[in-house]
């Protein structure tokens, strides 16, 4: 209870020490260890990923006698091979579609059902936020063969819209959850003068509530696309074409069907990682700043 | 989208409107705004789950309606399931997974975060490059491990220049596990390391400044300040993490398949699951196993939220009136702050 108290405290002054954090003058350099620590925790997290890289620009007969090894001579055949698949492209473009519809959809439903939670005073608030944290505990998992048939039965397998509906509603209650205490944060100061001034409750919601929301927004959308983009289950149970296929499901195929062309292999795989990669690492510090906002409540 | 925008240029009409006129509207609003998500959430979340506890009780092939070409079995499914000494090693396995992510990742995950939480150059960096795992698909990263770890693979020739003879990681079932726990520690690690940064950069300098003005050394400071202060991060963690190795499907189903995975010891429920319901055409069977894995899942999540968690998490199923209170609380308190912030801005 104590440390729960202290906690809350915390959180308190968390604003004016940050303050104080982020004029503060130059980083200093870091001692040594710090580095060396540092340096054996990166090796670990990027060789595996870097090996995918490297190993497409190999040939097969060099990842077969010599399998940690680098390139020797450098190779683009691979690269350039899937580059000009077809395959490649269309999967690439599904991917794309069912990550960016996924994403506005859990955005902007989400944004607005969370500020029906965090700003109107009705009795059924409560149970609503209830509800969507409740299926946070409910990853699609342990409803998919129900949930195949329902999307087989509504007439949506096989098709991009049968990924994309399912997707937004088991992204609804991660985003509700970061976006709520943000939407809740948002003075009531703000919404009198805003009222005052002749805004309605949705004029406030357009002009301020979204504006304001934007690092939680950004958060939630940049999670929910990469989770997208990298989903298998779904896909798997949804899609049989070909035509239809989603990288992930891609990678798996070419990886079968190419099981001896393993320097191919690599680089196929290589490519369907990247959009997600940089998309990733431009946003990395608006996640980092939303989830901060989220964890602390 | 339309009359939004109207009802923010006609101010002077709005002013006038009559208090119930205003509830009214108010109701609106909320059914307009929430409605699109409430109906989204309830078709393929929860409806599913509903069918899924109906198409347990028959033995079914999917096609048609259950009661037409499905045979009513009762409870059958569930007593197979349960019966079904692989389903039961399943079982085994993902608890295993549950109790082996905690086990490893808490301790290095604190340990990284503490190190990422020193002020040096190139931190940034480094905070993103850690969280590359966590980014690339589960496909992609069975892929990379499954060629990485083979009995001949370049991790094996990376062991035999040290002169270690590398064992088969995947297919020998008395290190598969092991290596399993390896791969969700390498994937998820990235994950508990931002949570825990976030966790500690929550915790004021000050605390900081006073211990180290009492005379408090490093590893004390960590010991009496962090972690006590890091717990309810911690606790979040735990909960994000059991939840997901309960499901855990993806990694194993590519890195081992359907059959291997059994072989090796290292299937899951979901795997089992997915093997026996969809692979197997027997839907109805499926949706029996799945709705074992709900249940359990739902039964560890609740008992943890309302033993541990519920400090933390409001919104909980179990206790509603009290999360109540204490969002007003937290409103309340929020609204300070920012009331201070804005303040401190100001100046």
């Amino acid at each position: 209870m104590t440390t729960a108290n202290i906690a809350k405290r915390s959180v308190k002054s968390k604003y004016t020490a940050k303050n104080g954090y982020h004029v503060s003058s130059k980083t200093p350099w870091g001692h040594p260890i710090v580095y060396f620590f540092s340096l054996v925790l990166v090796a670990i997290c990027v060789t595996p990923v870097l090996y995918i890289i490297f190993g497409g620009f190999r040939t097969n007969s060099q990842i077969t006698n010599h399998p940690s090894g680098l390139p020797n001579p450098w190779v683009v055949d691979n690269y350039v091979s899937v580059f000009t698949s077809d395959i490649f492209w269309t999967e690439l473009g599904n991917s794309t579609i069912v990550g960016l519809a996924t994403m506005v959809g859990v955005v902007v439903l989400g944004i607005m059902v969370s500020f029906v939670i965090a700003r109107y005073k009705f009795r059924y608030a409560p149970l609503m936020y209830a509800l969507f944290s409740a299926g946070l505990m409910f990853p699609m998992t342990v409803g998919i063969t129900p949930l195949y048939l329902l999307i087989r039965n509504l007439g949506l397998s096989n098709s991009l819209l049968g990924l994309i509906l399912p997707q937004i509603a088991f992204g609804l209650p991660q985003t509700i959850i970061i976006l709520v205490p943000f939407l809740q944060s948002i003075p009531d100061e703000l919404e009198e003068a805003c009222l005052l001034d002749g805004c309605s409750r949705l004029g406030f919601f357009w002009r301020m509530v979204i504006p304001l929301s934007m690092p939680g927004v950004a958060t939630t959308g940049i999670l929910t696309f990469v989770g997208s983009w990298n989903a298998y289950m779904l896909p798997l149970f949804v899609l049989s074409d070909e035509s239809k296929y989603t990288l992930p499901l891609g990678v798996q195929m070419f990886s079968s069907e190419h099981s001896v062309d393993t320097a191919q292999v690599l680089a196929f795989t290589s490519l369907a990682m990247l959009p997600a990669l940089i998309c990733f690492t431009i946003f990395q510090k608006k996640i980092v700043g939303g989830l901060t906002g989220a964890v602390k409540g | 989208m339309a009359t939004q925008n109207n009802n923010g240029a006609t101010p002077q009409a709005r002013r006038v409107k009559s208090m119930s006129d205003g509830k009214a509207r108010r109701n609106i609003e909320i059914f307009i705004l929430s409605a699109p998500a409430i109906l989204l959430f309830a078709c393929f979340v929860i409806l599913p789950i509903i069918l899924g506890a109906y198409y347990g009780f028959y033995q079914w092939k999917g096609y048609g309606s259950p009661s037409q070409t499905g045979k009513f079995v009762g409870f059958q499914n569930y007593v197979t399931a349960l019966k079904d000494p692989s389903f039961q090693a399943a079982i085994l396995h993902t608890f295993e997974v549950v109790i082996g992510s905690l086990v490893i990742q808490a301790p290095l995950a604190i340990l990284f975060a503490l190190l990422l939480n020193q002020k040096f150059k190139g931190r940034g960096l480094i905070r993103t490059l850690i969280f590359v795992p966590y980014v690339v698909s589960e496909v992609i990263v069975g892929t990379g491990w499954s060629l990485l770890l083979q009995k001949k693979g370049a991790i094996n020739e990376i062991l035999a220049n040290f002169g270690v003879d590398g064992p088969d990681w995947l297919a020998d079932p008395k290190i598969a596990m092991f290596t399993l726990l390896l791969l969700i520690s390498w994937k998820y690690i990235g994950f508990a390391v931002i949570l825990m940064l976030a966790g500690m950069q929550s915790i004021p300098e000050e605390l900081y400044e006073a211990a180290r003005v009492d005379g408090a050394g490093f590893w004390q400071m960590q010991k009496s300040i962090t972690l006590p202060l890091l717990a309810p991060t911690l606790r979040i963690w735990v909960f994000l993490s059991v939840i997901g190795s309960l499901q855990l499907f993806d990694l194993v189903y590519i890195v081992w398949g359907k059959y291997v995975s059994t072989t090796a010891g290292v299937s899951t429920m979901a795997t089992y699951m997915v093997r026996e319901g969809r692979g197997a055409g027997n839907y109805g069977y499926g949706s029996a196993v799945a709705l074992i894995i709900f249940v359990i899942s739902l039964v560890i999540a609740l008992t943890y939220q309302k033993y541990v968690l519920n400090r933390d998490l409001d919104g909980a199923v179990t206790e509603q009136k009290e999360a109540k209170k204490r969002t007003a609380k937290r409103a309340k308190e929020a609204r300070r702050l920012e009331a201070a912030a804005t303040a401190s801005e100001v100046k």
